[in-house]
């Protein structure tokens, strides 16, 4: 044997004997932690989603039915929250909101509290999807006929109503790829919060890496964790694309 | 003539500045004014001083970092855009998973894999301790120059195989009917209309790109995020560095979305 692959060999042996322990599920192996770390990404994603979406809806029609303050506002948050950072934007968020609400507990005659690391990282990450599902949904909203409305007016129906029954239902169509492709910056995003210290997944696998040393192989599998993360949100994505097209023609709007 | 030109020019810039400043918008600036001045008063700028010449170095390398990794990124992304369109089959599967993987995971991740995951590899091996490579393998910078890189490669590799598959086929069956070579078909005609094609995502794309510069910090290179939380740990004033530093960010996606429009109004739209 060539004397140079020596050292590789001996790495190859020594990292088929350790991965399967490396990685085993149960406590002298870190699996588990992993998992832990990946159930807690998609949690966070999730909420920081959810909240998103609900904030991209009245952002969205705050900017196509408020008044000019309103719009300009709307347009301010649209704009800085979309040009700084994520992480410069967790941090200013994280620090500023635990400070502000101790300060307006502490006015109110309450003792201060620790805020939960995974509420503030939802609601960070929230606040900063909602600014990209804002575009997303007003141009989703733009881009429903606008005889539809129409007719929906015409009925007689009420602001709330006609939200409910007609926009939010006609809109999807047009706003899905946009989510879908946010849905998957916010499973990315998580991995911020471990700058915060947060045991997502990517902080966990820094954990796990730094105390076994078995650096290469931790992040490797983190990988292939967030991949699939990816790849099965992609078919359930290409579904719920599929189901939300359902009769209308094919191949055009 | 000229002060014809001149003056309907002044009127045009009048209309549009009265178009803009409507009267609610007085007052917005009045209370944006107002917060500015309040917190250029009340809050602590002493530090500022102290830290210009390490911020400037900072704001230097986040700056150097994002223009070469952009270059490099798009080059890189051409040949990976065109196997997929074009290229045999053992080049363009390749090409698509390198997208499907890098867009699937973490930047922090691949960052984090290359410099902890294979930096600590390198060392065991002494002929790459002893090759020209290792003085660079030992710092930080490389690591964070290639993984963003390839990071940039894969998003607008992405964008441009869309590109080259939206060119129009008469384009480039007529290139063919002239009797040019593949290369000189390449260059002439169907590179050029997918860069126009691309060209409107790529402002997005390197604001994209500027906002993940500051994950280099983690990796101990001293870009302008991480003057910021040096300040922050060393003085612990906690707001003002980052404010601060929100409002850099912002200055820099300002100047890199008003230099891609000033770009995209040069190159004439018409597209075949």
């Amino acid at each position: 044997m060539h004397s140079g692959n020596e050292p590789i060999d001996a790495i190859i042996l020594q990292l088929q004997a350790n991965i399967f322990d490396l990685l085993a599920l149960s406590p002298p192996g870190w699996g588990g932690n992993l998992m832990r770390g990946l159930f807690h990404s998609i949690l966070i994603a999730v909420g920081a989603f959810g909240i998103g979406i609900l904030l991209g809806i009245g952002g969205a029609f705050g900017k196509l039915y408020g008044g000019p303050v309103l719009r300009d506002l709307l347009e301010l948050y649209t704009t800085v929250m979309r040009a700084v950072p994520e992480l410069v934007l967790i941090l200013l968020l994280y620090f500023a909101g635990t400070d502000l609400i101790n300060r307006v507990l502490e006015l109110l005659g309450y003792q201060r509290i620790d805020i939960n690391g995974l509420v503030a990282g939802i609601c960070v990450l929230g606040i900063v999807q909602g600014a990209y599902s804002t575009e997303v949904i007003r141009g989703a909203i733009q881009s429903i006929p606008q005889g539809q409305i129409e007719a929906a007016r015409a009925y007689g129906m009420s602001a709330s109503l006609m939200l409910r029954r007609i926009t939010l239902p006609a809109m999807l169509p047009f706003a899905i790829p946009g989510l879908a492709n946010l849905w998957l910056i916010a499973t990315k995003d998580t991995a911020l919060l471990a700058i915060v210290g947060f045991n997502e997944l990517t902080q966990e696998t820094r954990t796990a890496a730094s105390t076994t040393k078995a650096y290469f192989t931790f992040f490797l599998a983190a990988g292939v964790l967030y991949l699939t993360l990816t790849l099965v949100s992609n078919v359930i994505i290409a579904r719920i694309e599929r189901w939300s097209r359902r009769g209308q023609p094919v191949g055009g709007h | 003539m000229a002060g014809r030109v001149a003056a309907s020019g002044a009127i045009e810039v009048a209309a549009k500045t009265s178009l803009w400043l409507q009267p609610h918008r007085i007052g917005l600036v009045a209370v944006g004014l107002a917060l500015v001045v309040s917190a250029a008063l009340f809050m602590r700028w002493d530090w500022v001083p102290n830290y210009a010449g390490l911020a400037v170095q900072g704001l230097w390398r986040t700056i150097w970092i994002l223009a070469v990794t952009s270059v490099l990124g798009f080059l890189l992304a051409i040949p990976i855009g065109l196997v997929q369109v074009t290229g045999p089959a053992w080049l363009s599967w390749p090409a698509y998973w390198f997208c499907t993987v890098i867009r699937g995971t973490p930047l922090l991740l691949q960052l984090w894999f290359l410099y902890y995951g294979l930096g600590s590899l390198f060392p065991q091996y002494p002929w790459i301790r002893d090759s020209f490579l290792w003085p660079y393998l030992r710092q930080a910078w490389p690591y964070a120059v290639v993984s963003l890189t390839i990071s940039y490669a894969a998003y607008e590799g992405e964008v441009m195989r869309g590109a080259f598959a939206g060119v129009a086929r008469g384009q480039l069956e007529a290139a063919r009917a002239y009797g040019m070579s593949r290369w000189k078909l390449f260059r002439r005609i169907w590179l050029p209309q997918a860069t126009y094609r691309a060209l409107p995502t790529l402002a997005g794309e390197t604001v994209q790109q500027l906002k993940s510069t500051p994950l280099v910090a983690t990796i101990t290179v001293v870009d302008i995020y991480a003057v910021a939380s040096r300040v922050r740990q060393e003085t612990f004033i906690v707001y003002e560095p980052l404010l601060l530093l929100a409002v850099i960010y912002l200055c820099i996606t300002g100047i890199l979305v008003f230099a891609f429009r000033k770009l995209e109004a040069r190159i004439p739209a018409r597209l075949g």
